[in-house]
């Protein structure tokens, strides 16, 4: 926490600095004629102290409520996309790993397809799945979360044949000299030896399915949401940059605090000395 | 029960990966009675952990004819007539102590109560009854070898079979280790086929040793160890026990092994 604060302030610290340094010299480097590279005005590069302070602020001219409540309101909505997403996504995920670990010609025929589905670009299906979901007459979010899942799933499919893989030959030695079955076997060894493994990739699934989201959410057409906000915000930009920061900033801690989330729910279901660093 | 626990017959086993073959074990005839302590004794690449696993249906043999507890391996583990041991103690590090030992009971679906009396009555067995609420991180080697043994016996299972069980230990803990394997060797009267590599721990451990030289693996000589029983921290210091070690050394020393 100490160093996360330390390094908060070293980035606040710079970012002003380089402010101050481009309004000293005009805009340019120390010396030269040589331009900065990117302008220290505050059309580009809003104050620190304007991007909090816009927080406060009606979020719409004439607008009864303040920006913070505004992204806070969407970034819950787009939160509880996002679980749905990831859930799914993590289901899908572990499942996938499962069937990959019992059958070598499932994970053959699969596993190329698992992959190129993750060099997709997200942007260019996002708008075929929310037309889709559409046609189907399911309702929006269900687009938006199928896309969280779609960028969620991978990182458990791949953590989880890993996780599963990962007992010692003697433990499966072990399983075989007890005749157990290959249910047995699955349970009561490659499941909990997987658990470690499962964690970490749901951490990543877990920053995946905001982004995820988000990108979802631009073609989504819901009223609601952040990926709403930085479209708004992004199109008015000349008129108040500092929002589309504060937006920006508001996607960023909802990804960190899920994140934070997943480990704190590791904490309590792994022990320590099983946890796999991170 | 009548007949002898383990019998090989013409016992072979050929290795085979990308076109290239390994002959590991050949021509192996070899008897274990019932109660009897046997080890199998030889350098590395003598096949002597192939036997083993070969006699607990971990491993198919190429050739011969193997029979367990009168019945063929794979009969044999499916009964559960053998307990396994490893050289690593090979425990689940998400169970504590106890809940290693009743693995094999969850397994054959032993029920709740009678599964908590056994595991317990197991962990009485190798004297770590009050570290059953421990997880096998918090155990030194030794002690987590013996819950590995615990977990072998937990089914009752005729024959134990240890594959250099003591092998990752320090000097002192396997010397502790043989003692602790003797009493319940005392109390339990298993019959044990035991691999090592160590010549002074084979010949204190068994009633006989079977020597195996390499290339490819075959028993060279059986040598009786015909000392008095039981065997205690003294028996080391027998002259017998010398004489001993240096045939079987003399054994292994006639097959290139040494």
């Amino acid at each position: 926490m100490a160093g996360f604060l330390a390094l908060l302030a070293g980035i606040i610290l710079l970012w002003e600095g380089y402010k101050l340094l481009g309004s000293v010299t005009g805009g340019t480097l120390p010396f030269t004629s040589t331009r900065l590279p990117i302008r220290p005005d505050d059309k580009s590069m809003p104050h620190v102290s304007q991007i909090i302070g816009t927080l406060f602020e009606p979020a719409r001219r004439g607008g009864e409520e303040v920006l913070a409540v505004l992204l806070l309101r969407s970034a819950w909505f787009t939160f509880r996309e996002a679980l749905a997403g990831f859930a799914a996504g993590s289901v899908i995920g572990f499942g996938l790993g499962l069937l990959f670990v019992r059958s070598s010609l499932a994970e053959r025929g699969l596993m190329p397809w698992v992959v190129a589905s993750q060099t997709v670009p997200l942007l260019a299906i996002a708008p075929m799945v929310v037309l889709w979901v559409g046609q189907a007459r399911l309702p929006i979010w269900v687009a938006v979360a199928a896309i969280a899942a779609y960028l969620s799933f991978f990182p458990v499919t791949i953590n989880a044949v890993r996780g599963l893989r990962s007992p010692a030959p003697t433990a499966t030695e072990l399983f075989r000299s007890l005749a157990a079955s290959p249910t047995q076997e699955m349970r009561k060894l490659r499941i909990p030896a997987a658990w470690p493994y499962v964690f970490t990739a749901l951490k990543i699934a877990a920053a995946a399915s905001v982004v995820g989201t988000i990108v979802g959410e631009l073609p989504s057409g819901l009223p609601d949401g952040l990926g709403r906000q930085i479209l708004t915000f992004a199109y008015y930009y000349i008129s108040g940059p500092e929002k589309l920061y504060a937006a920006v900033l508001f996607s960023a801690l909802l990804g960190v605090v899920f994140v934070a989330g997943v480990a704190l729910v590791e904490r309590l279901v792994i022990p320590r000395a099983r946890r796999v660093p991170a | 029960m009548s007949g002898p626990m383990v019998s090989l017959r013409g016992v072979g086993k050929t290795f085979s990966a990308g076109g290239a073959s390994t002959e590991a074990l050949t021509g192996i005839d070899l008897e274990v009675q019932a109660g009897e302590f046997v080890s199998l004794l030889g350098p590395s690449g003598c096949g002597k952990s192939t036997l083993l696993r070969i006699i607990g249906d971990l491993l198919a043999p190429t050739t011969g004819t193997v029979k367990v507890n009168g019945k063929s391996p794979a009969q044999a583990r499916n009964h559960r007539d053998y307990g396994m041991v490893f050289q690593q103690a090979t425990l689940l590090d998400w169970r504590k102590v106890l809940g290693n030992v009743e693995l094999p009971l969850e397994i054959t679906e032993v029920p709740a109560a009678e599964k908590d009396r056994r595991a317990r009555a197991m962990l009485d067995l190798v004297e770590l009854a009050e570290f059953s609420d421990h997880y096998p991180w918090q155990l030194s080697g030794g002690m987590q070898q013996r819950v590995a043994i615990a977990r072998a016996l937990v089914l009752e299972p005729q024959l134990l079979l240890m594959d250099e069980p003591f092998g990752a230990l320090d000097e002192m803990t396997r010397e502790r280790m043989q003692m602790e394997l003797m009493r319940i060797w005392e109390q339990t009267r298993k019959t044990v086929v035991f691999v090592t590599h160590s010549i002074p721990e084979a010949v204190f451990l068994s009633t006989r040793v079977v020597v195996m030289s390499p290339r490819p693996g075959s028993i060279a000589g059986i040598v009786e160890i015909d000392l008095p029983q039981p065997r205690q921290f003294e028996t080391r210091e027998l002259p017998a026990f010398f004489a001993k070690l240096v045939e079987v050394r003399e054994t292994l020393r006639r097959v290139g092994g040494e």
